[in-house]
């Protein structure tokens, strides 16, 4: 998992069993980290950026990464801020001094979700199994993140690796997720 | 199902993603209690439900979460141009024309 974008920010949760440990592919869930949402605008992307980190991605679905931080473009004035759970206070802090005079939002949203990490050479298969999304490296390549439907519930997908993709989805749904991934790859199982 | 152009990601994803929000360029009185009663149902209820090209207000709900707009042709079901919020009313005529050739 060495060659994989901020890998040393979302990680697999030592306590808990993988989800799924097959040849072709593997679901680990994620440990827990701060998860910020900020809408802003254009006036003070730069501070923000300065104060995070990491600058904010303008390019549609693309996400800029750093030591131990990560932002994710998730529309043309929303971001979504990634860094480890023990630095929430210290980042939501820094951006906040920086919009003191400017309309924004910055929302704590670390226990919103939870991530799952899908990989193998068969991630892309098993994703397409609910996805309706080409994720063949030309049209998705690595970094690109896209909120999307898994199914019927609605997920966030970033692929982090050539064959690996981190899948986030709100707390409540995530056992409808990560279960439906792991039916799906019996099938593998099978053939 | 219908393949959706969101201008905001630059990509084209399924309809799942998105939702349709009913006719585009539609402008909210500036003085509602200003308004007449008539004017006022008008602007709330009444819609042109246009058989043949039609703009319409799209939303990315399930990705970027933005409005956007959608001419599209309520007949064939083809969509013939997506342009940001914001941006005027295409000249429905020559969309039509374009797309009879």
């Amino acid at each position: 998992m060495s060659d994989t974008l901020a890998n040393d920010l979302i990680t697999p949760d030592v306590d808990a069993a993988p989800l799924l440990s097959q040849p072709g592919v593997s679901m680990l869930k994620a440990a827990p980290i701060t998860r910020l949402s900020l809408r802003a605008r254009e006036a003070t992307l730069k501070d923000a950026g300065s104060a995070f980190g990491v600058e904010l991605p303008v390019k549609p679905m693309t996400c800029n990464t750093g030591q131990k931080r990560a932002v994710l473009w998730m529309g043309p004035d929303e971001w979504t801020l990634l860094a480890p759970a023990d630095d929430l206070k210290a980042t939501f802090d820094a951006i906040e001094g920086k919009h003191e005079s400017h309309s924004h939002a910055l929302v704590d949203i670390s226990e919103r979700s939870e991530a799952v990490i899908v990989s193998g050479e068969k991630a892309v298969w098993l994703l397409n199994t609910g996805i309706f999304i080409d994720f063949s490296l030309e049209t998705f390549p690595v970094g690109t993140v896209t909120r999307t439907i898994f199914h019927k519930s609605p997920v966030m997908v970033w692929r982090t690796g050539t064959d690996t993709f981190v899948v986030e989805a709100w707390v409540s749904f995530m056992d409808y997720v990560s279960g439906l991934l792991v039916q799906s790859a019996r099938e593998l199982e099978a053939a | 199902m219908l393949l959706v152009y969101c201008p905001y990601c630059d990509v084209e994803r399924a309809e799942t993603e998105f939702s349709c929000r009913g006719q585009a360029h539609i402008s909210r009185p500036s003085d509602p209690s200003q308004t007449s009663d008539e004017d006022w149902v008008n602007y709330l209820y009444m819609r042109a439900n246009t058989k043949g090209v039609y703009a319409e207000r799209w939303r990315h709900i399930h990705g970027c979460g933005r409005f956007f707009n959608a001419v599209r042709d309520t007949v064939s079901d083809k969509f013939l141009k997506f342009y940001k919020a914001g941006e005027p009313m295409p000249d429905l005529e020559a969309l039509a024309k374009e797309a009879g050739k």
